[in-house]
């Protein structure tokens, strides 16, 4: 059993590094020197309900999560790790499907699957399936982005529709997700990065918004650069049928999960040249600039709603829980 | 026996800014004292020189003749060991100390500068800032103590000759009044036009600009008054065009706007108002006093000249059988006013729930599209004030909304709160306020609003500083709401962690408990009393929304004895907005949707239910998607006003639903006087807790609805079901628990049939009640309740 699920993960993810089968993943540094000066390294686990949705599954999630950790940072991402916790009693096929979603995701972006690690426990002590990714990528020479820089005037651009994949996951719970249709927009975002920085150097913050949405990122670059930031509703890039489902449901879309955007901050002078580059690429049609960074206000979003009145957009403890008394 | 002594005369209370002083001097010179007077941050401080006797003969007659507006909680004597003086007695410059002096509230004009503003021969003549020591703006215009016109925004106009010669008369009713002004050295008021083009008042008047509002209003106009405490938008409340207008630029559907009137024999016309409810109308805080509405008035918009009544226009307070009047309060209203018989609509100057302007440039870039004309003045505003809003409720005050003319006015704690540590608390979401403990007493901030708004927000940090300034606050203590997400506990979270003070979270219900405790003067260690907290929601020990709760409390703890049976409320805060999620959850919870259908399927609500997207609301309550189990009564409410048809898909006003369907109750019950019928609710003990079940009530309502029995019958069986259940359940666990005391707070207690009838109820069968009077039972006393929890709780870990 354990033999055979072991060799579900090596035989999908074949490649010059893992087929070693050492303990270890081994790689030259010079071969990293040619990308930049800088290591990008991060890790994170996947936890879903249900493990497969409209738009991917659990292993596109884990392959395309990691990968866009690293890419956010301005690095291009090149090896990643695996371990995966799973529930005795698991459909092989379910597990094989897993596998090769994850090798066609690391291929698609050009990354590796280079180690990694299986455990089965027993029923009951996990749910399903658990997944880990760690990935290391390399930061160009000179590229610096970070929460902290982000300069009153600047102006704020997210690469599409927001809610997209929270929306998919809620919907997939139920038996509901053939009348709705909505697809997850997991996918891999290096390569629009790669094209944000060719025209524009001087990004000076940029985040994947997965949990807690473009509220929570927004947030944390309002916090982190001690700026205010107002975003318009009307420019918020939202699918109708997502806004759909979120009125019926009682959601704000702007806490729901992504898996395919990231908000991006640069110098008013390089919004368009951006917005023109990002448009160009597949992952990037719908961009557009939703925001821009104030002197006022240090720390705190605001929502200026159609009608014109200013909404604070803060940064939930829990969920999303009515306050009105 | 002659003997001299030189002494040093504290006094303590509300003694600033009202003519104290003035008084002080007089009286001294009366009984032959030497010596002076000044103010200081505590209070109102006396140098003497004089006989012995004299100075206690004085003394004694300083309280009798303390200033209209005035307070004096107490006076000290002691030995003063310096020299005076003996050839005057004066008034001497403020000098700062710690604070500890109260600053009155602003004051609606007094009769004598009434008088005045009227007569040709004063020179107030048609001055539209004419104050006397007895009446004007005080909080609203203050910076800092002492009150001093250097500390006021009065500090911008120095004072002309004739005005300095009053102040410093001390016979006349001006001496020493910080904000004295006139028509040659005061601030002054001015008519634009909202589009920038130049007004011509002669075009309007012979008089002066505000007469000229006056013919503007009766055209037809919407005109943006700067008042007091904020901008006012104004407008014909008997013209339908106008009131209309209004509406829709303000983007105010349904939410009832308030009324001013020239006098009280005009309201009389409109409203039932009893002595007490006159007496509010006219007193020195000038609030908005909700009236019970005659219900024979004409409401066609034509003029009956006979009658001399102009007909309200339908669009004033829709689907209500009140209404909220106010008299004028400033010179400004009373020039306005004077050629208008008519009922004037008079509303804050804003967009939907945002703050009311303050600033004039602030108030052109944000009212222009809203009025036709401005009224500005060039005195600032600097602390923002709505109007207050109180009522008569069973011969008793109920203030809803506590601001203008009663803040900052303290409120003395009860016994057992004298050493306590200075607390702050931070209040609920909406309808903010804050409180402050210092020295035995609470300073409850003026009403803030909903902070979810930027610009409210912005205020509540703002006053939230001045008053930590303007009091010399230093809290050792921080009291919030448990609820994670309520800005005002992550603001105060903040302060806590940034200047390292001790954070209480206190919960919504005991809080409401305990504001309702503190106001009735219950002493702190008394036995534990049966509180009956009903409101919208707030947070529960259980993560569950609370609001239809029975607890056993003292002010430190609190036990949940009884509640409504939970609920989900479907799309969370959607549902608050959206009655029809709150009566989909109650009745399929009540009869099973296949029940439903087959059964009552005819019905509009169901007609209503159907054309949602049920299999997706399924969802969410089965997956438990944002749809959080409550047991609010404000929620039961809402249901029960959507099944029989009163704003089912959408409210647009906070409370609307529940409003709206009390004034049909009332309506009945009022034509009925003995209408006692009413539906079943049950109870069970489900999880050792007692719950409410209002299942067998839904079904004999959904009955009723099919038999088409009257909507007023159902609203009124309704209500006085739930009196019915309250009373039972609230007797027994008195019995249980040996309890006497019975308080009745939440936002659902300002429902006027509920709270008369288990009032009565209950004291028919010996159980004492309190309520609430000065401090609203909504959320707006929140912030007291919270503040005395934390400092019973600091006494008790003492
Ligand atoms: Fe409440
Ligand atoms: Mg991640
Ligand atoms: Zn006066
Ligand atoms: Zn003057």
């Amino acid at each position: 059993m354990r033999d055979l699920i072991n060799d579900i993960f090596v035989s999908n993810f074949d490649n010059p590094i893992l087929s070693q089968l050492e303990d270890q993943a081994s790689f030259e540094l010079s071969n990293l020197l040619q990308y930049g000066d800088r290591l990008a390294f991060t890790t994170d686990s996947y936890v879903i309900d249900p493990l497969f949705f409209p738009g991917g599954n659990i292993g596109t999630l884990a392959v395309n999560g990691t990968i866009n950790d690293l890419a956010v940072s301005g690095a291009k991402p090149l090896y990643l790790t695996c371990s995966v916790i799973l529930e005795e009693g698991l459909s092989i096929s379910n597990l094989r499907k897993v596998a090769q979603s994850m090798q066609v995701a690391a291929q698609n972006a050009g990354v590796q699957i280079v180690t990694g690690d299986t455990k089965v426990v027993d029923k009951g002590t996990a749910d399903k399936l658990f997944i880990n990714t760690a990935g290391i990528g390399v930061i160009p020479t000179g590229i610096n982005i970070s929460a902290h820089n982000i300069q009153p005037g600047d102006v704020v651009i997210v690469n599409g529709e927001l809610g997209n994949h929270g929306t998919a996951i809620l919907i997939a719970r139920g038996e509901l997700a053939l009348e709705t249709n909505i697809e997850s927009d997991c996918q891999p975002l290096h390569s629009l990065v790669e094209k944000i920085l060719r025209v524009c150097p001087q990004v000076r913050a940029m985040r994947d918004a997965t949990r807690g949405g473009l509220a929570t990122v927004l947030n944390e670059f309002a916090v982190s650069s001690d700026v205010g930031i107002v975003i318009q509703e009307q420019s918020l890039p939202i699918q109708k049928k997502v806004r759909g489902v979120c009125e019926i449901l009682g959601l704000d879309p702007l806490y729901l999960a992504n898996e395919g955007k990231l908000l991006v901050t640069v110098p008013q002078d390089y919004a368009e040249k951006v917005i023109l580059e990002m448009q160009s690429h597949p992952a990037g049609r719908d961009s557009c600039i939703i925001g821009h960074v104030t002197n006022s206000h240090p720390g705190i979003v605001l929502l200026k709603t159609i009608f014109g009145s200013e909404r604070i957009v803060d940064m939930l403890v829990g969920s999303q829980l009515p306050r009105i008394c | 026996m002659l003997t001299t002594k030189t002494e040093l005369i504290r006094v303590y209370g509300t003694v600033q800014g009202v003519g104290f002083r003035p008084t002080v001097c007089r009286l001294a010179k009366i009984y032959g004292l030497f010596g002076d007077v000044c103010n200081d941050g505590e209070g109102v401080l006396i140098r003497v020189l004089g006989n012995e006797s004299a100075i206690t003969d004085f003394l004694n007659k300083l309280w009798q003749e303390c200033p209209p507006l005035g307070k004096i909680i107490k006076v000290t004597r002691q030995p003063y060991q310096g020299e005076l003086k003996c050839d005057n007695f004066a008034i001497t410059q403020s000098f700062n100390s710690q604070v500890e002096t109260t600053l009155p509230p602003d004051t609606a004009t007094c009769p004598k500068c009434q008088e005045e503003i009227f007569s040709p021969y004063s020179r107030y003549y048609r001055y539209p800032f004419t104050n006397c020591t007895h009446c004007g703006p005080r909080f609203s215009i203050i910076y800092a103590l002492p009150y001093d016109r250097y500390s006021t925004s009065m500090g911008a106009f120095s004072m002309c000759e004739e005005c300095c010669k009053e102040y410093k008369n001390i016979e006349n009713r001006r001496f020493h009044a910080q904000s004295i002004a006139c028509h040659i050295c005061g601030p002054k008021a001015w008519l634009e036009r909202a589009d920038g083009k130049s007004v011509t008042a002669y075009m309007f008047s012979m008089l002066d600009d505000m007469d000229a509002v006056c013919t503007l209003l009766q055209k037809g106009e919407i005109v943006a008054i700067k008042g007091i405490g904020g901008f006012h938008l104004a407008c014909d409340a008997t013209n339908d065009t106008a009131v209309q207008k209004l509406r829709e630029r303000k983007r105010r559907r349904r939410k009832p706007f308030a009324i001013m009137a020239r006098d009280t024999n005009i309201i009389k016309q409109y409203c039932y108002v009893s002595l007490q409810e006159e007496e509010l109308l006219v007193s020195s805080a000038a609030p908005i006093v909700l009236l019970q509405a005659k219900q024979f008035q004409p409401i066609h918009t034509t003029i009956n000249k006979k009658l001399e009544i102009h007909p309200l226009s339908c669009l004033i307070a829709p689907g209500q059988n009140s209404l909220g009047f106010i008299l004028p309060y400033t010179p400004l209203h009373h020039l306005i006013f004077r050629r208008i018989h008519q009922p004037i609509v008079l509303t804050s100057g804003n967009i939907s729930d945002y703050p009311q302007c303050i600033d004039n440039d602030e108030a052109k870039e944000k009212l222009s599209k809203v009025a036709d004309y401005f009224v500005f003045h060039n005195r600032d505003i600097v602390n923002r004030v709505d109007d207050s809003v109180v009522r008569v409720v069973n011969n008793k005050l109920q203030t809803l909304r506590r601001s203008r003319g009663y803040t900052p006015e303290p409120i003395n704690l009860p016994p057992g709160f004298t050493n306590i540590p200075q607390v702050l608390a931070m209040g609920g979401e909406l309808k903010n306020t804050f409180c402050l403990l210092k020295n035995g007493q609470a300073i409850l901030s003026q009403h803030l609003g909903n902070l979810e708004h930027a610009a409210a927000f912005d205020t509540y940090q703002e006053t939230l500083n001045l008053y930590l300034n303007l009091f010399e606050h230093q809290p050792k203590v921080i009291a919030v709401d448990k609820h994670p997400e309520y800005l005002a506990s992550k603001q105060g979270n903040k302060m806590a962690v940034a200047n390292q003070i001790s954070i209480e979270y206190i919960q919504h219900h005991h809080a409401h408990i305990a504001a309702c405790m503190a106001e009735n003067h219950i002493p702190l260690n008394s036995p534990p009393i049966l509180g009956i907290v009903f409101d919208g929601l707030g947070y529960g020990e259980d993560g569950t929304l609370w609001g239809g709760e029975f607890m056993l409390a003292t002010y430190q703890q609190f036990q949940r004895l009884a509640t409504f049976k939970p609920i989900p409320m479907i799309g969370g805060e959607k549902a608050i907005k959206e009655p029809w999620r709150n009566a989909y959850s109650h009745l399929i919870s009540a009869l099973g949707w296949d029940k439903l259908i087959h059964r009552y399927g005819e019905l509009a609500i169901l007609k209503v239910l159907k054309s949602k997207p049920l299999t997706l609301l399924n969802l969410a309550i089965e997956k438990q998607i944002n749809s959080p189990l409550t047991s609010s009564v404000g929620r039961l409410f809402d249901a029960v006003a959507a099944t029989i048809g009163i704003c089912s898909e959408e409210i647009s006003y906070e409370g609307q639903a529940a409003i709206e369907i009390e004034a049909l109750a009332q309506n009945h019950i009022s034509s009925n006087s003995e209408e006692k019928l009413s539906y079943v609710f049950t109870t069970k003990v489900l999880d050792k807790m007692r719950h409410i079940d209002s299942r067998p009530m839904w079904q004999s309502l959904l009955d009723d609805l099919q038999n088409q029995v009257p909507m007023g019958v159902i609203a009124a069986k309704f209500h006085n079901g739930l009196v019915k259940i309250i009373v039972k359940l609230a007797d027994h666990l008195c019995q249980e628990y040996a309890v006497t005391k019975v308080a009745f707070t939440g936002g659902v207690f300002q429902n006027s049939i509920l709270l008369e009838r288990v009032k009565t109820g209950l004291e028919d069968m010996g159980i004492d009640v309190i309520d609430h009077s000065l401090i609203p039972p909504n959320d707006g006393g929140l912030s007291l309740g919270q503040a005395i929890i934390a400092a019973a709780k600091f006494i008790k870990s003492r």
